[in-house]
């Protein structure tokens, strides 16, 4: 191989680069190791620890002030191993009432690196957890004997009310998982689960604070290192102020004992959830402390399903609740003019076709339809709604004109609560059931989705939005949980007006047919001495029982309260619905209950739908 | 012994000087990963539980495996070099799609109870098809084609390795380019990207720290002197025949001028000192080129470019930086340059790791004895921080002791690549050197807080069988080329 001498001289730019690199790390050693005073005071093998600061989570109150959820002292005794001298073992498992032989164990445990795995003889190690503060007072008193223990105070949430449990949820030690996606937390921190504490986590948590402090060489602590310059206080994590009556929740809780439901009320003018409850539901106070994972587990496998909040994750047919939507979107594609009549002998007939209704006078019009919750009325409105070619051309257009409507008034989609695990409900669409039916369908094909059956499901808030866009007259403002975040503005999203595609001025036809059920059709036992309610039930079908519905709001004229009762096979929509809708409306507007209604509250309360599900 | 020395004449010609560096780095490096694991409750160094245990089983495998590359043909490696490049390429982009992640990255290869990092044996083949591929007889670094496959062989480990988000590793691939530099290359590629890389991190790094002016950055200005000071030293290397006085004047009034402005500004009337530096550049500019239309000497025309080139790059990447990127993406520049404090902590890490050194004094605190490590203050301690334990147990001499092992090892590696009588040979002696090189400088570097914060390991030194292996073929397949050279 013939030699370029030129390029043979680039070795010594290469090994010359090389020198010039280790003398500049040999002058920066000298500098660190030698020089510097310092890196030097460290030298007497000072060690800093970096201590944090835990914040406290913020305070949850409902709309009347009243403390939902609060922080509780709780205190974690840890140890240094490295650091005990002397102990008198007796004396402490005395004052800690713990035996010997735990002590012993304990003590096994916490060196075991492989079921401790940061295991240092140098660093504080869990001894035992969430003492009370009595137990603990004890222990301080003493804790000069035991040189190496030390108290640690952190908070546990705690529950002023024994309701809300969905609403409210809780927090528990951060998962893997968790950890990864948000460089926060660090192992052992508590994070929120379920529920508001979930969703307003990062207001509701503060900030973490550091304190860097100086160690000696036996690891006992000097002092502040470099005066505190370096530490951060800890930023408390905001309030929170829910929109909710936790009176009204529990009264809620209450009716729906031993059934399967829900019941959601919002108020109108704001979005506010007023209350939410989803039966079966759970004692928060489950959730506190070190059973959480053992309680959780435990309602996880529970056939009942206590976890789920059937409010947002339940979707049921809508049933006869639905036809005001019919009615809203008949009027305003001018399908039908309030005094349009329809014929309905013992309901729908027609073409072979049967749609069952109950006894009342035929034909009839608008109001007295709604009062009566017609069948036959609303499924020949779609018919013609769906058949007419003229407007819409096709029926696919006539479909997605009518999904439009559905959409517009808050169905279909997630409505946005903050709560987390929100269903969306379905609308069909006209390409759904050009699937279903390869193509050919019509009015008569899909009639059922006049009266909230067949393919149509929502979620029970959904029904509850549909309450408050009718008191409205024609929008809604998308229900949430939280009305205030202490020193925030609200979401605009929570402020926002939406709007239906109806006019105002329809929505007084259908709310005087929903005065009139109140007065004298299907929701008379809803019918409150002083109030204005306007209501419609809902029966809807299913495989099993049918389920028992109501959607209202009062009073007419300046609505506060809209109102949606799901009770799972509870057959008639006045069985459980109409009775339930009147207490929650009564104990809201009115602060309480009157003794005949505390009377029939009660009757409610201890009766039992039989779901068989414990044979399921 | 008898038929080995008989038929393998390597016994005779092994470098037995680099073997003695590697022998002593070795132990050492045991040393360190015992310090570093140790822990006063149980020193049995020897239970293969122990991280300690599991290195020393490691370097055993090493040694074996040394011996056994000793044992083989050294015209094996030329005629397969394309083959272990290919079959490492394929192991790389299959550790892309393995669902074994360690820590956010997906370099591992999971047999079993072992995992190993293809990407530490990568850097072992590149080296070899790179050797390949330049010891061609047809090979020159001047055609434009050859140029280009010598970069792919390069960069497409370095984008796979980018791939399994092992950005650290994948650098270690950019150290190659000193020995395109060595066979060839122009050198102002190599001189370019080290001042483009300079002067990024510099700007950057130090782009928020303010003069006492309030005006003016310390980047800013720690980049002009040196653009200016740099220019100077081009036109005194390479315009010899203008004499002393051209560079003299650059260095003198334009690094003088840009001091005394910037302590004008500080002392007496603040004012934006970007002007002025502007303005210096621009005279410089106006200088060389007035001196490249008297003298018609090129290189002065050259000077001036690299003056133009610098000013532009380093005000786009300043303009870049804090106008284009978005926030995130400005945050993983700033945490990977140490100046945010990152959850992990990579600020954190370097401060700890200075206290720790420092705190090693001229002697140290003796082998096991030291606190700062033990008290696990610096994460990664047995691994990328490694170099920690020997600053605090050894101290002065014994980090110094360890620098000087590194500088004699890749010195010693230049001579041997040098003696080389393919070029086959030198290259891929080169490109070991210069992978040494390159980890020696960022790892203890990192350690020492003055080059930004990337996870490769101290080779010999960090804890794991990967990186200890990889480190052990590149070196011992050169050594058997070097022993089976021929003349």
């Amino acid at each position: 191989m013939e030699r370029n001498y030129d390029l043979e001289k680039r070795k010594y730019v290469i090994g010359g680069a090389v020198i010039v690199v280790v003398l500049v790390f040999l002058i920066r050693l000298l500098a660190l190791q030698i020089m510097s005073d310092d890196y030097k005071k460290n030298a007497d093998s000072n060690a800093l620890l970096k201590k944090i600061q835990y914040p406290s989570r913020g305070n949850i109150y409902d709309r009347n002030d009243n403390l939902l959820v609060f922080n509780q002292a709780a205190y974690d005794i840890t140890v240094v191993m490295k650091e005990i001298a002397s102990l008198d073992s007796l004396d402490l498992c005395e004052t800690l009432g713990i035996t010997p032989e735990f002590l012993r164990e304990r003590f096994k445990e916490i060196k075991d690196r492989r079921r401790n795995p940061g295991y240092s003889p140098y660093t504080n190690q869990v001894f035992l957890t969430q003492l009370s503060a009595k137990e603990c007072g004890v222990f301080q008193e003493k804790l000069f004997k035991f040189p190496g223990f030390y108290i640690q105070r952190r908070t546990i949430r705690q529950y002023g009310y024994n309701a809300g449990a969905h609403i409210l949820g809780d927090i528990g030690e951060v998962s893997r998982k968790e950890m990864e996606e948000d460089d926060y937390y660090i192992s052992g921190d508590f994070i929120g689960k379920l529920g508001v504490e979930r969703f307003y986590e990062k207001q509701l948590r503060g900030e973490k604070g550091v304190e860097i402090l100086l160690r000696d060489v036996r690891g006992r602590i000097q002092g502040n290192y470099m005066e505190g310059k370096f530490d951060k206080s800890p930023v408390a994590g905001k309030n929170l102020t829910l929109g909710l009556d936790i009176n009204l929740q529990m009264l809620g809780e209450r009716l729906l004992e031993g059934k399967i439901g829900s019941i959601v009320a919002i108020e109108p003018s704001t979005g506010e959830v007023l209350c939410m409850v989803s039966s079966p539901t759970y004692d928060p106070h489950l959730m506190i402390g070190r059973n959480r994972g053992k309680n959780h587990q435990k309602m996880v496998s529970d056939p009942w399903k206590p976890l789920l909040n059937r409010a947002i994750m339940g979707t049921y047919p809508p049933g006869s609740t639905f036809k005001t939507t019919q009615a809203l979107t008949f009027l305003q594609e001018g399908i039908i003019v309030p005094g349009t009549p329809f014929p309905c002998s013992g309901g729908f007939n027609f073409r072979g076709l049967h749609v069952g209704c109950h006894g009342h006078p035929s034909p009839l019009t608008l109001i007295p339809a709604i009062a009566t919750s017609c069948n036959g009325y609303f499924c020949w409105g779609l018919y013609y709604m769906i058949g007419a070619r003229q407007k819409y051309g096709t029926v696919q257009r006539a479909m997605n004109t009518w999904r439009d409507y559905m959409v517009s008034m808050g169905f279909g989609y997630t409505l946005g609560i903050d709560l987390p695990g929100e269903k969306r409900g379905m609308i069909p669409n006209a390409q759904y059931y050009d699937k279903a039916y390869r193509g050919s369908w019509n009015g008569l094909t899909i009639i059922s989705i006049a009266i909230g059956q067949g393919e149509v499901t929502a979620t029970p808030l959904q029904i509850a939005n549909l309450g408050a866009t009718i008191a409205n007259r024609g929008y809604y403002i998308t229900p949430h949980v939280v009305k205030a975040v202490e020193g925030e503005k609200l979401d605009e999203a929570y402020t926002k007006r939406h709007y239906t595609k109806v006019e105002a001025s329809h929505y007084e036809e259908v709310i005087e047919g929903m005065r009139a059920a109140v007065l004298g059709g299907t929701c008379r036992l809803a019918n409150l001495p002083d109030i204005e309610v306007c209501g419609k039930t809902g029966t809807a079908q299913n495989k099993g029982r049918d389920h028992s519905a109501f959607m209202g709001f009062a009073p007419m004229n300046d609505p506060k309260i809209a109102i949606a009762v799901y009770v799972e096979n509870g057959g008639w929509g006045a069985t459980y619905g109409v009775p339930i809708g009147r207490l929650m409306i009564e104990q809201y507007l009115k602060g309480g209950l009157s003794p005949e209604d505390e009377a029939l509250a009660t009757d409610i309360q201890n009766r039992r739908i039989d779901y068989g599900i414990l044979e399921r | 012994m008898a038929y080995l020395k008989g038929n393998n004449s390597w016994w005779k010609a092994l470098d037995w000087w680099t073997v003695g560096i590697y022998l002593f780095l070795i132990v050492l490096g045991w040393l360190s990963v015992c310090g570093a694991s140790y822990d006063y409750g149980e020193p049995d160094f020897l239970d293969f539980s122990t991280r300690a245990g599991k290195q020393l089983m490691w370097i055993g495998c090493s040694l074996c495996l040394g011996f056994i590359l000793l044992m083989l043909d050294s015209r094996m490696y030329d005629a397969y070099a394309y083959l272990v490049y290919g079959i490492l390429m394929l192991l790389l982009l299959g550790t892309i799609f393995n669902p074994h992640e360690i820590k956010g990255s997906r370099s591992w290869i999971v047999l079993g109870p072992v995992s190993i990092q293809p990407a530490e044996f990568a850097k072992f083949a590149t080296a070899l098809a790179l050797g390949k591929f330049m010891g061609e007889y047809t090979f020159s670094m001047h055609r434009m084609r050859d140029m280009l496959v010598c970069l792919g062989l390069i960069l497409l480990p370095m984008t796979l390795i980018i791939l399994q988000r092992e950005t650290g590793s994948a650098l270690v691939y950019l150290s190659l380019f000193l020995v395109l530099y060595r066979e060839g290359m122009t050198g102002a590629v190599l001189f370019s990207g080290i001042c483009a890389i300079v002067f990024f991190i510099v700007g950057i790094r130090f782009g928020g720290d303010m003069l006492p002016d309030d005006l003016t950055s310390w980047g800013e200005f720690s980049v002009s002197l040196l653009i200016v000071l740099l220019s100077a030293l081009l036109v005194r290397l390479y315009c010899r025949q203008g004499g002393m006085r051209p560079a003299l004047y650059i260095a003198s009034i334009g690094g003088g001028l840009a001091v005394l402005g910037v302590l004008f500004s500080c002392y007496v009337i603040p004012f934006d000192v970007t002007v002025l530096l502007v303005s210096i550049y621009v005279a410089i500019v106006a200088y060389l080129t007035f001196l490249f239309l008297r003298e018609r000497l090129a290189n002065y025309f050259y000077a001036a470019v690299f003056v133009i080139g610098s000013a532009v790059f380093f005000f786009s990447t300043d303009y870049v930086f804090n106008r284009v990127l978005e926030p995130h993406q400005k945050i993983r520049i700033e945490v990977l340059l140490g100046m945010k404090d990152d959850p992990a902590g990579a600020g954190y890490n370097v401060n700890q790791s200075k206290i720790a050194i420092g705190s090693g004094g001229l002697l140290g605190k003796g082998f096991l004895n030291g606190t700062q490590t033990k008290l696990k203050y610096v994460p990664e301690q047995d691994t990328d921080f490694i170099f920690c334990t020997v600053g605090e147990e050894q101290g002065f001499f014994g980090s110094a002791l360890v620098l000087f092992l590194f500088m004699a090892l890749i010195l010693r590696l230049i001579r041997l690549a040098e003696r080389q009588t393919t070029r086959f040979g030198r290259v891929y002696g080169y490109c070991v050197l210069s992978i040494f090189f390159f980890h020696l400088f960022i790892n203890i570097g990192m350690v020492l807080g003055l080059t930004p914060v990337i996870g490769i390991p101290l080779p010999f030194f960090s804890y794991g069988g990967s990186s200890l292996w990889g480190f052990t073929i590149l070196l011992f397949v050169f050594l058997r080329i070097d022993a089976g050279r021929e003349g």
